[in-house]
């Protein structure tokens, strides 16, 4: 599928600049000028999609569907799935949370979204296949779709509306099943068009810089680390290398897009493929930022425990993947 | 007549454009109006909204959830 582009890469570094084939520098700059173009790709089509798809269904219309709906256990993992689609925006997740909790939507239910949302999202995706491939990723989405589910049903089943902060608690006793009057945007794909451009332009510009920093960055190490030189330090079985690989991704968030290029090179370097997907869940998934601003509807505890819950999910995947990949 | 500008946000980069974005588009087209930075939570739920920024206007909500264009909202101001 991406041949042309490799021609392309070739073309360039061994046609245009006369480098030679095998040298470190020529190797490395070919690599990065193939996953440049490839990942940007890749990212655009993804983007615009899933833009796509959220402008047809948008966050208010998933709130009235799951407080609407009885759904007899399949809550959470509408929930979750209604999770890939929306992106999200860590400063949208206090108003987020408060305008579920009012429409009586469970507290677990609520955090199987908030989970999946970050976790499995469009820029995700796209670095994704850019980097790993159609499989790796279809394990990534899927399994990130699994751990927003049961995350939230454990969450549900704990009990936690008490840790929540008085005045949230105050929104929970009012809650209904309040439906506002939804108006229906009837727009035509003409008019959306823009709107949906304009997102996809603001996404890329925002992560561009940190792929293309990342791809460097891994186009280096590709060129000057000795393959599987890591499986002497990390091999599958470390039995510690999985939580520390996801307790060190949980300060990382603000650069997840430039830290997958990286990650895929020590992946190619001899990084067993569990502790990985560990590792990039947690800088994907736990950030630090979110759990500042849910300090305004949750107690410090609840964030712990939300955290906690989610980070056991994480470690246990990763070790799940080590054993079957 | 005055209209009253309200930005919904809770003080993301994103609200802080949309802010910029409204101030200029008054300023330019010289519009009577009063913009409201509304950055408390329990304001902004009431007005209903899952996604900051959300851009009311004469107490309707607008725009929710992104950064609206300049175009808009100058078409939003000047209607």
């Amino acid at each position: 599928m991406f041949d042309w582009i490799q021609r392309i890469a070739d073309w360039f570094v061994f046609d245009l600049l006369q480098l030679e084939k095998g040298q470190h520098l020529a190797e490395a700059l070919n690599f990065f000028i193939y996953d440049t173009t490839k990942i940007l790709l890749l990212l655009f089509v993804i983007i615009f999609l899933m833009g796509v798809i959220n402008s047809y269904f948008p966050i208010d219309k998933v709130r009235n569907f799951l407080s609407r709906n009885k759904l007899y256990g399949f809550e959470y993992l509408m929930a979750s799935l209604f999770g890939v689609v929306t992106p999200f925006c860590s400063c949208s997740s206090v108003p987020l949370f408060i305008g579920f909790v009012k429409g009586g939507i469970p507290l677990g239910v609520t955090f199987a979204f908030l989970i999946t949302s970050p976790l499995v999202n469009e820029v995700a995706i796209g670095l994704f296949i850019g980097l790993f491939g159609l499989k790796i990723t279809a394990i990534y989405v899927v399994s990130g779709i699994c751990l927003g589910t049961i995350s939230g049903f454990i969450l549900q089943k704990m009990n936690l509306e008490r840790f929540l902060t008085p005045w949230v608690k105050e929104v929970l006793a009012k809650a209904q099943k309040e439906q506002d009057r939804f108006v229906v945007e009837e727009q035509s794909f003409q008019q959306r068009l823009p709107i949906i451009w304009a997102e996809v332009v603001t996404i890329l510009k925002g992560v561009v810089p940190y792929v293309i920093v990342g791809i460097a960055i891994g186009g280096l190490m590709h060129g000057y680390i000795p393959e599987g030189f890591f499986e002497q330090y990390m091999s599958k079985d470390n039995l510690f290398a999985v939580p520390i690989a996801t307790l060190l991704a949980v300060p990382m968030y603000s650069n997840a897009s430039g830290i997958l290029p990286v990650v895929q090179v020590l992946v190619a370097k001899g990084i067993p493929i569990g502790t990985a997907i560990a590792f990039m869940m947690a800088v994907v998934g736990l950030s630090l930022p979110e759990a500042m601003l849910l300090k305004k509807v949750m107690t410090l505890k609840l964030i712990g425990i939300f955290f906690g819950v989610v980070g056991l999910c994480i470690i246990f995947s990763g070790y799940l993947f080590n054993l079957i990949l | 007549m005055r209209k009253i500008i309200k930005i919904l946000g809770t003080g993301c980069p994103k609200c802080k454009t949309t802010t910029a974005l409204v101030q200029e588009v008054v300023q330019e087209k010289n519009i009577d109006a009063e913009i409201i930075k509304i950055e408390d939570i329990m304001k902004i739920m009431e007005y209903n909204v899952l996604s900051t920024p959300a851009l009311v206007i004469d107490e309707q909500i607008t725009i929710k959830g992104r950064v609206p264009s300049k175009k808009e909202i100058i078409a939003l101001l000047t209607e």
